[in-house]
C-alpha cells in the first residue's frame, strides 16, 4: 500500500457498474430539474441520458428519465436520494436487461447524397420504425425509435451512405402489461 | 373582502405564527420593507450581527442549545452568499435553520441587477430545499412549509428567497393549519419485527457495543434519557460520537468516550472488536470509520436512523431500522422489558468478559498527556475549565482544529444540547457566533467558546455583537499560535515542513477585547490558570480568555489515514509508543 499523505482514506475496492434507467415523477415548478440534475453532478453520480417532459398538466407533473451506472450501492443512493428532494413524488428503477420494461430512444438522422446512396440508407433503417419526415431531391430527414446501442450502431453505419447531422433524445421507459408503477 | 397584508407583514405573520422569538440578520436594500415593519412586532426581537456568516451560525447555535429552528434574515447578493458557508454547516450537521433572504424585484430578475445573484442556485446543494416566491399569494404557504421542511425528518437548513416588489405587494393571510405531525413522521413506520431482531441481536451477543450520534440530540432531550435507559438496562458499553457528546453521561463507568480520528483506544478498540454494533442517530462518517474494508470486521451491524438515505451508505448494515430515535428507543424498551425482563442478569455474565477486555484497554489511559510546570498544556487548560465549570449548566462550543479535539476529549458532559461544535463541515469561525446564538437563547446560563486563535479571528467581529447585546459569552482562546491541527499533519506527514501555518502577525488578544469594550484575560502559567479562569467566569461580561499553551502539543491518540480502528497511534507518554517512534512516523 502506497504511504499516504491525506487525511482521508483511500478509495476502496472496485465494484462492477450495472446500468439502470431511473424515473421520477416530479412537481413540474422552476427549478426541478436543475435540483435532479444538481444531486447526480454533486454526488458524482452518471447520466448517459435525460428525457423530461409535463405528463400531466393537470396535476402539473413531470417525468424524468434518466439513465445512469454504477454500483448496486450507488444506485440505491441514487434512489433514495432523489425521494429526499421536496418536489419529487416517486422514483422508479429499471435494470437496463429487465424484460418487462420498454425502453425506447428517438433519433433524426439527415441523409445528403444521391438517391442510392440514401434509399440504401433508409432500407437500413427500415427495421427501427422508419419515417421520412422532409424530403428534397438532395437530402431526406429520416427518424427512427430503437434502442441505444441500436442508434449508435445506425450513426455509424449510415455515415457512408451520407449522413451529415444526428440528433437523438435520451431513453423514455414504460413496463409491459397492464400494471402501472405506484 | 379578508384583509389584505404586504408581503413584509405576511413575512411577520409567518414568523409569530410559528413560535419565532429571535431572528439573527443584517440589513440591506432588498431586505428594507420587511426590516421597516419589523418596528410593529414585538414578539420578534431582531439579533443585528456584523457578518452575515455570524447570523448563520449564531442561528446554528440557537437552533442546537434550544431544539428549536434559528432564523436568519439577509439582504440579497452578497447577503445571500454570505450565509452560504452557515447554510452548508447546518446541512452537514442537521441543524435546523429557516433563512429568509432579500431578492431583487422580479422584473430585474436576470439582468445583473446591482446586489443581484442566483440565490435559489447557489443554495440549492446546501438546503434542504429553498423557494424563490413569484406570487404574493404563495408567500405564507412558503413560508409555513419551510419551517416544516427544516424540522421534520433529518433536520437541516432552507431557504426562502423574497423579491423587493412581492415584500410590498398586498394578498390575504391564511393561518397556519398546525398539523400533529411527530419528528420525521413519515419515515417512523419501523416494524415490531425488525424492533424483535434488535433484540434477538442484543441477546445473542457477546461484544456488543452502542456507537451513539447527532440523531440522538435532534430527537429531542427525551431521546437521551431513553437512550440512558437503554444502556444501563442492556449493561452494553457506549461509544458517542463528536456529534453525540452530552446524550449520554460523560464520567459514566459504560462511557467509553469519543471514537473515531482522535477518539479513546478503549472506544476505538471496541468498534474493531466488537460482535454486535448498534448504531444509533450515527452516520459512518469517514472521520469515524477510518479505512473501510477494514471497519469492525467482525460485527453484525444496526443502523437506526431517520434518514433513509443514510442506510449502507458509507457501511453496509445486516439490520436497518428507519425512524425517530425517540420511539425507536421507546419500542426497544417496551419489548425488551415484556420479552426478556432478566437481560441484564443473564447479559452480565456473557459480557463480562468483554468488559475485562474494554478494561485493559482503558488502563491504557489513551488521553493522558504530558504534564508541565512551565507551559500550560492545551489539555490541562480544558480539564481545569471543566472541573470549574462543571457544577453550572455549562454551554460549550467551539471553532475547528486541535482545540475542539482537546475539548471533546476532555471536557465531559451530561446532558444534550451543551455542545455545539461544526462537525461535517467543519468550520473555522463557527464557535464565537453560535456562543451569541446559544447566548441569546439561555440569557443566565454560562456559555464558553473554547477557540484556537487563528479560527476565532474569522468572525471575530461577532464580539461586537456580543457587546451590544450585553451578552456575557466567554471566548477561551487556546493560543498556540499555529494553525495547530494544520500544523499537527504537517508534523507526522509532511516532513515537517510547516507550510503557512504560523500565524506571524496575531493581535494582542486582551487589548482587542478592550477595543471591542469587554474584557481581556491572559494566563501564561499552569500557577496562574485556575484564577485567572475564576476571574473569567466572576466577569458579567462577554471575556476574551488569551490562553497562550504550549505550542509544539499535539492531539492524540489519533487514527492516520487509511488504518482501521486497532491501529491507533497513542502519546507521546504510551511507553510502548515511544519505543517504535521512529516505525509509528512512517506509518502514519
Amino acid at each position: 500500500m502506497p504511504k499516504s499523505k491525506s487525511a482521508y482514506s483511500f478509495a476502496g475496492k472496485k465494484e462492477k457498474l450495472d446500468t439502470h434507467i431511473i424515473v421520477v415523477w416530479v412537481d413540474n415548478e422552476a427549478g426541478v430539474l436543475a435540483r435532479v440534475v444538481g444531486l447526480f453532478s454533486g454526488r458524482g453520480y452518471n447520466i448517459e441520458s435525460l428525457a423530461v417532459a409535463e405528463i400531466d398538466p393537470k396535476l402539473n407533473i413531470s417525468r424524468i428519465t434518466i439513465v445512469t451506472t454504477g454500483t448496486p450501492q450507488v444506485i440505491d443512493q441514487i434512489k433514495l436520494q432523489l425521494k429526499k428532494l421536496v418536489p419529487v413524488h416517486k422514483v422508479a428503477d429499471f435494470k437496463r436487461e429487465d424484460k418487462n420494461v420498454i425502453f425506447k430512444e428517438m433519433a433524426l438522422f439527415k441523409l445528403v447524397g444521391n438517391n442510392g446512396k440514401i434509399d440504401k440508407a433508409i432500407k437500413a433503417c427500415k427495421k427501427y420504425n422508419a419515417v421520412i419526415l422532409d424530403s428534397t431531391n438532395k437530402s431526406k430527414v429520416v427518424q427512427i425509435t430503437a434502442l441505444r446501442r441500436e442508434i449508435d450502431t445506425m450513426a455509424k453505419n449510415l455515415r457512408k451512405f451520407g449522413l451529415v447531422s444526428v440528433s437523438r433524445t435520451g431513453a423514455v421507459a414504460m413496463t409491459r402489461g397492464e400494471k402501472v408503477f405506484k | 373582502m379578508p384583509k389584505l397584508f404586504s408581503g413584509a407583514e405576511i413575512v411577520f405573520k409567518c414568523l409569530e405564527d410559528q413560535g419565532v422569538s429571535h431572528i439573527f440578520g443584517y440589513p440591506g436594500g432588498a431586505v428594507l420593507p420587511i426590516y421597516d415593519e419589523l418596528k410593529n412586532h414585538n414578539s420578534v426581537k431582531h439579533i443585528l450581527v456584523r457578518h452575515e456568516q455570524g447570523a448563520g451560525h449564531a442561528a446554528e447555535g440557537y437552533a442546537r442549545s434550544t431544539g428549536k429552528p434559528g432564523v436568519v434574515l439577509v439582504t440579497s447578493g452578497p447577503g445571500a452568499t454570505n450565509v452560504v458557508t452557515a447554510l452548508t454547516d447546518a446541512y452537514m450537521d442537521s441543524v435546523p435553520l429557516v433563512c429568509i433572504s432579500g431578492q431583487v424585484p422580479t422584473h430585474l430578475i436576470g439582468t445583473d441587477a446591482f446586489q443581484e445573484c442566483d440565490t435559489t442556485g447557489i443554495t440549492r446543494p446546501c438546503t434542504k430545499h429553498n423557494w424563490l416566491v413569484k406570487d404574493i399569494n404563495d408567500l405564507a404557504e412558503i413560508m409555513h412549509k419551510a419551517f416544516e421542511v427544516a424540522t421534520t425528518g433529518r433536520p437541516g437548513p432552507v431557504l426562502v428567497d423574497i423579491p423587493k416588489d412581492i415584500q410590498f405587494q398586498k394578498a390575504s393571510y391564511k393561518k397556519l393549519k398546525r398539523k400533529n405531525k411527530l419528528n420525521g413522521a413519515s419515515h417512523n413506520n419501523f416494524s415490531q419485527e425488525s424492533i424483535n431482531e434488535l433484540i434477538n441481536l442484543m441477546s445473542k451477543a457477546t461484544k456488543p457495543i452502542f456507537y451513539t450520534g447527532g440523531g440522538v440530540i435532534n430527537s429531542g432531550p427525551k431521546a437521551s434519557e431513553l437512550l440512558r435507559e437503554l444502556v444501563y438496562t442492556t449493561g452494553f458499553p457506549i461509544t458517542t460520537t463528536l456529534q453525540g457528546l452530552g446524550s449520554f453521561p460523560g464520567d459514566d463507568n459504560q462511557f467509553l468516550g469519543m471514537l473515531g480520528m482522535h477518539g479513546t483506544y478503549e472506544a476505538n478498540n471496541a468498534m474493531y472488536e466488537c460482535d454486535l454494533m448498534i448504531n444509533i442517530g450515527a452516520r459512518f462518517d469517514d472521520r469515524i470509520t477510518g479505512k473501510i474494508d477494514e471497519f469492525s470486521p467482525k460485527s453484525k451491524k444496526v443502523h437506526i436512523d431517520i434518514d433513509p438515505s443514510s442506510i449502507n451508505k458509507n457501511v453496509k448494515v445486516d439490520l436497518a431500522i428507519v425512524g425517530d430515535v425517540k420511539s425507536v428507543i421507546t419500542s426497544t424498551l417496551k419489548t425488551l422489558k415484556k420479552s426478556k425482563p432478566n437481560f441484564i442478569k443473564s447479559n452480565k455474565q456473557k459480557t463480562s468478559k468483554w468488559w475485562e477486555k474494554i478494561q485493559k484497554w482503558r488502563s491504557k489511559r489513551s488521553l493522558d498527556y504530558i504534564g508541565s510546570e512551565e507551559t500550560i498544556k492545551p489539555q490541562y487548560a480544558i480539564e481545569r475549565l471543566y472541573e470549574l465549570t462543571k457544577d453550572k449548566d455549562t454551554f460549550i462550543t467551539t471553532e475547528v482544529g486541535q482545540h475542539q479535539m482537546w475539548a471533546a476529549q476532555h471536557y465531559k458532559f451530561n446532558k444534550p444540547n451543551r455542545w455545539m461544535t461544526s462537525g461535517g463541515l467543519g468550520t473555522m469561525g463557527y464557535g464565537l457566533p453560535a456562543a451569541v446564538g446559544v447566548q441569546i437563547a439561555h440569557p443566565q446560563k454560562l456559555v464558553i467558546d473554547i477557540a484556537g486563535e487563528a479560527s476565532v479571528l474569522m468572525t471575530m467581529q461577532e464580539m461586537s455583537t456580543a457587546v451590544q447585546y450585553s451578552l456575557p459569552i466567554k471566548i477561551f482562546i487556546l493560543n498556540n499560535e499555529y494553525m495547530g491541527m494544520v500544523r499537527q499533519w504537517q508534523e507526522l506527514l509532511h516532513d515537517k515542513n510547516y507550510s503557512e501555518s504560523y500565524t506571524a502577525a496575531l493581535p494582542d488578544f486582551v487589548q482587542m477585547a478592550e477595543a471591542y469594550g469587554c474584557v481581556g484575560i491572559r494566563a501564561k502559567t499552569p500557577e496562574e490558570l485556575d484564577d485567572k479562569i475564576i476571574e473569567m467566569l466572576n466577569t458579567d461580561r462577554p471575556v476574551i480568555f488569551d490562553c497562550l499553551v504550549d505550542k509544539q502539543e499535539n492531539c492524540f491518540p489519533m487514527i492516520p489515514s487509511g488504518k482501521p480502528h486497532n491501529q491507533m497511534i497513542l502519546g507521546p507518554k504510551d511507553k510502548e509508543q515511544n519505543k517504535i517512534t521512529g516505525k509509528g512516523r512512517t506509518l502514519v
